[in-house]
């Protein structure tokens, strides 16, 4: 089975000379469809830096980066911008949701951006809407809605479409442990349904919801949880 | 004082007592049907229960005197004023007198086997089952923050641990000093993690 994401051998150096920070460093990891993988470290650890490479909004300085098997750097920019408007969704700490625009116009927004008709576009939106128990807060705007509920808003953005790969950085910093625990759930049930998300969090209990955990210090991945064996899958047992 | 707490919801027999309790509390603590009668004997002696019927068929229920008790006891805060030894702490005392690659290896092995025992607990808060019973809610998020706050823990004791100023004549008597080895298999090696399986 061809793994959603895969980093082979990535290293991201950032600065040189005397300023040089190895912010990532000769880090490999795969994701099976319908994992959810989460990387844990203390702030500067580079998890950050690790979304960013996974979803192609940065190039590593040496190592691969696949996504559905296909290495983004033999992508062209466009190609790039397309796969992360088709498969790839984000989720971050500050929502990031437009306050001038109704949750079912931001959720809808990266379809119409993709060339969606509008009325194909809310449509989706409402539905993405109701799988995070929100069908009722469409015609609001964001400022008329509580932490939680943006934020469960900014998932729904995120998934919107074909889009199963969801990169959610630090999703639950801004909220309460209850709170924080219904956008987990959300993460665990796009995976269950078959998507796959890789979360960076620096707190283990929301954490522990993956399916597998790994833990970076300075740029180097330490330590991972054993997790399910996925790649143990259908192999004959003797 | 959970058998009264039981009892004042109704009377009940004494096996039906032990049953309750070890659903409330989804079998983490099981009480021996032994432990219930022994508990109930003495509360039937202080007149906290009043117990009629014979042998297993002999209903329990709560006195006033009982209710009294059980009413002080909700309003009483629970301290901790003589913390339990705790293994893990002791570990790392011990460890911290040793070399520092030591320390750092038991506390990586200590905090992926706590980070573990945290998956646990929140792979059974997603049975949708059980998402409406409050009291088991409860008790899986004590577990939770236990374990979370060990993992904070041993995230601590690494910060303070690379905090730590080097002792003057470090490296003396010692052999000469290698890069701490950071991967997986060296984390692991000779570390039998301090396991909570028993909460």
């Amino acid at each position: 089975m061809t793994p959603r994401l895969e980093l082979r051998n990535v290293t991201r150096v950032h600065g040189e000379g005397h300023t040089e920070v190895v912010s990532l460093s000769d880090v490999s990891l795969t994701l099976a469809p319908g994992e959810l993988l989460a990387v844990m470290g203390p702030s500067g650890s580079g998890k950050s830096t690790l979304l960013a490479l996974a979803g192609g909004l940065d190039q590593p300085t040496s190592g691969t980066v696949l996504v559905d098997g296909t290495d983004l750097a033999t992508m062209t920019v466009a190609q790039r911008a397309a796969l992360r408007r088709h498969d790839i969704g984000y989720v971050f700490q500050q929502y990031n949701l437009i306050d001038g625009l109704t949750a079912a116009e931001n959720v809808a927004l990266p379809l119409e951006l993709d060339g969606a008709g509008r009325r194909a576009a809310t449509t989706a939106a409402v539905a993405a809407l109701a799988s995070v128990g929100l069908a009722d807060a469409a015609d609001r705007f964001p400022p008329q809605l509580s932490g939680g509920e943006q934020q469960r808003i900014a998932v729904a953005r995120a998934v919107v479409g074909t889009r199963s790969l969801l990169l959610a950085d630090e999703p639950t910093g801004a909220l309460d442990s209850v709170t924080g625990e219904q956008t987990l759930r959300l993460l665990r049930s796009h995976c269950d349904d078959g998507g796959s998300a890789v979360l960076a969090t620096h707190d283990a209990r929301f954490a522990a919801w993956a399916d597998r955990i790994l833990f970076l210090e300075d740029g180097l991945l330490v330590d991972a949880t054993s997790g399910p064996d996925i790649s143990a899958l259908g192999e004959v047992t003797s | 004082m959970s058998l009264l707490a039981l009892l004042d919801e109704g009377p009940r027999y004494g096996l039906q007592l032990k049953q309750q309790f070890d659903a409330r509390t989804g079998d983490i603590w099981p009480l021996n049907v032994g432990q219930v009668y022994t508990t109930l004997a003495r509360l039937e002696r202080d007149g906290m229960v009043a117990a009629s019927g014979d042998g297993t068929q002999r209903t329990y229920r709560i006195t006033d005197r009982g209710r009294a008790q059980l009413t002080a006891w909700f309003e009483q805060p629970e301290r901790d004023t003589t913390p339990a030894r705790d293994e893990l702490v002791l570990k790392l005392i011990l460890a911290a007198a040793r070399d520092p690659d030591r320390l750092a290896a038991v506390i990586r092995s200590e905090r992926k086997a706590a980070v573990e025992t945290l998956q646990e607990y929140t792979r059974l808060k997603r049975d949708p089952a059980d998402a409406t019973d409050l009291g088991w809610l409860l008790l899986l998020d004590s577990l939770i923050f236990k374990a979370e706050s060990r993992i904070r823990w041993l995230d601590a004791a690494r910060t303070r641990m690379s905090h730590q100023p080097v002792p003057s004549g470090a490296g003396a008597d010692s052999a000469p000093s290698t890069p701490t080895d950071t991967s997986p298999g060296a984390a692991m090696a000779g570390h039998e993690p301090a396991r909570q399986d028993t909460p």
